[in-house]
């Protein structure tokens, strides 16, 4: 096991990346940010959380999102859904989805597919913590990246949360 | 994590761990339902026949919608408009549509353990949607799913079952499923449309007195009159039974509680309930049918995975 993020530096991470999507989205009030189901929300969490430090008294629209009826690997395996919940409008507004690993981008490419059932966005932007590049089966890249790493097939990456696992950390298990 | 069952043929043989992962799953496709677009794409590559040898309004319905808002294909079949009026076999007519290539089986039949018997003849997953006086597992899903929405929990919940157990497979399924699940279940009827041994052998208690019964209770499920089934005189007249089992609303406003109704449908207003308690606020009779639907994808979802 090699360590990418320590609990120091990921909270750094979380803290920038929330950082740059006030940049781009300057009071986020056409922006909605929706964290996916079951790992990813964890990040969401933690990157809405600071994204509510930064603009007090401002409403932030935040949902929650479980692609598991969409995959496409579900003749192989039983996956159990968890829950969604979107309790406001999509349409026209720009959508940041946040997931916690980007990797062949297939659960991306699912919850392109759920998102459109809850309205027409004017656009979608990727927010991942860590991006494992040349691993891609299909075109997505995200917009904003905690960190690139290159990593083999055979390797797994983990984010440890502290509500779920008891401590914050990212490391490569080979 | 998935079912112990390639089938549902019946609540009697699921686990707590597959009642839970089926109430649990259909939470989540109540919430699909709520979507602009209620419709995900699970199931576009499985084809699903619903086999009707008995009538049907809401579980038809119920199922067709099931399937559709999971994107499988249907084909809808009723005994009355097919060659099983020829003089065709169940095994027969069922063998001929999977050589169509269908992966799962819906039927309704009169006959007790017709699914069973399907099972053990063809490879297909098969969903019993109501076997004769045996069980309708799906109905007791539903029914525990919107006891947990209503109440919060099964464990320990007291529910009594009023009417006809005799000829209730909605009654059947459901005493199964709240044993397996933690609850208290209670049946109350007038002693004819009881079976005989029933406390013993499906570890209910037994009662002959509504009053108490509705006392005892946090949710009554009352079943319909079965008039079809009845062969023989088991009560005397639709106002007797009414008098001495019907709910109104003077019997319920006599509780020091207020209990929530349930109802299988369809009602025979009137007779096992009156209209302004079924139509009151106690009552979740639409709510059961609207989680119908969602208990139903939560199983045909379920099952797929096992059909191929």
């Amino acid at each position: 096991m090699k360590s990418i993020l320590t609990a120091p530096q990921l909270a750094i991470t979380i803290k920038r990346l929330a950082h740059q999507v006030l940049e781009n989205h300057l009071g986020l009030s056409n922006t909605v940010i929706i964290g996916l189901q079951p790992r990813g929300v964890f990040l969401s969490d933690q990157i809405v959380a600071a994204i509510r430090q930064e603009l007090p008294g401002q409403p932030v629209e935040y949902g929650k999102l479980d692609i598991t009826f969409y995959r496409d690997d579900i003749r192989k395996e039983l996956h159990i859904a968890n829950r969604t919940d979107i309790p406001f409008s999509i349409e026209n507004k720009t959508v940041i989805l946040i997931d916690d690993v980007l990797y062949t981008g297939r659960t991306i490419r699912a919850a392109l597919d759920a998102l459109l059932d809850f309205g027409r966005p004017e656009k979608v932007e990727l927010c991942v913590l860590i991006d494992r590049r040349f691993s891609r089966q299909y075109p997505i890249q995200p917009d904003y990246i905690g960190k690139s790493i290159d990593s083999i097939v055979s390797q797994k990456v983990k984010v440890y949360w502290q509500e779920k696992d008891g401590r914050e950390e990212v490391a490569i298990l080979d | 994590m998935s079912l112990s069952t390639k089938h549902l043929l019946g609540i009697k043989n699921l686990t707590p761990e597959d009642i839970s992962l089926i109430l649990s799953t259909a939470a989540q496709f109540k919430e699909v339902l709520q979507r602009p677009v209620k419709k995900v794409p699970s199931l576009r590559d499985i084809v699903v026949v619903n086999l009707f040898f008995e009538n049907s309004t809401r579980t038809r319905i119920s199922f067709e919608l099931a399937e559709k808002r999971l994107s499988a294909d249907t084909i809808s079949f009723s005994a009355s408009a097919s060659s099983v009026s020829k003089g065709e076999t169940l095994l027969d007519t069922v063998n001929n549509i999977l050589s169509m290539k269908v992966d799962m089986v819906v039927m309704r039949h009169s006959a007790s353990g017709a699914p069973h018997f399907l099972a053990q003849h063809i490879p297909a997953a098969i969903i019993n949607a109501g076997d004769g006086i045996n069980e309708h597992p799906t109905q007791g899903l539903l029914d525990a799913f919107s006891i947990i929405e209503k109440t919060g929990s099964l464990q320990g919940r007291k529910v009594a079952i009023i009417g006809d157990i005799m000829h209730s497979r909605v009654a059947q399924s459901n005493i199964f499923l709240l044993n397996k699940m933690g609850a208290e279940v209670t049946v109350c009827g007038p002693p004819t449309l009881i079976p005989k041994h029933i406390a013993a052998a499906l570890n209910v208690n037994v009662s002959y007195n509504l009053q108490e019964t509705l006392q005892w209770c946090d949710v009554a499920n009352v079943l319909r009159i079965q008039l079809e089934r009845q062969n023989q005189v088991l009560f005397s007249s639709l106002r007797e039974y009414s008098l001495a089992y019907g709910i109104n609303r003077r019997l319920l406003d006599s509780l020091h509680k207020e209990i929530v109704i349930m109802h299988p449908g369809p009602i025979n207003r009137g007779v096992e309930i009156d209209s302004d308690v079924a139509d009151s606020k106690q009552s979740i009779i639409l709510q059961q049918v609207e989680n119908g639907v969602a208990v139903r994808m939560a199983v045909l979802y379920l099952l797929s995975q096992r059909s191929n």
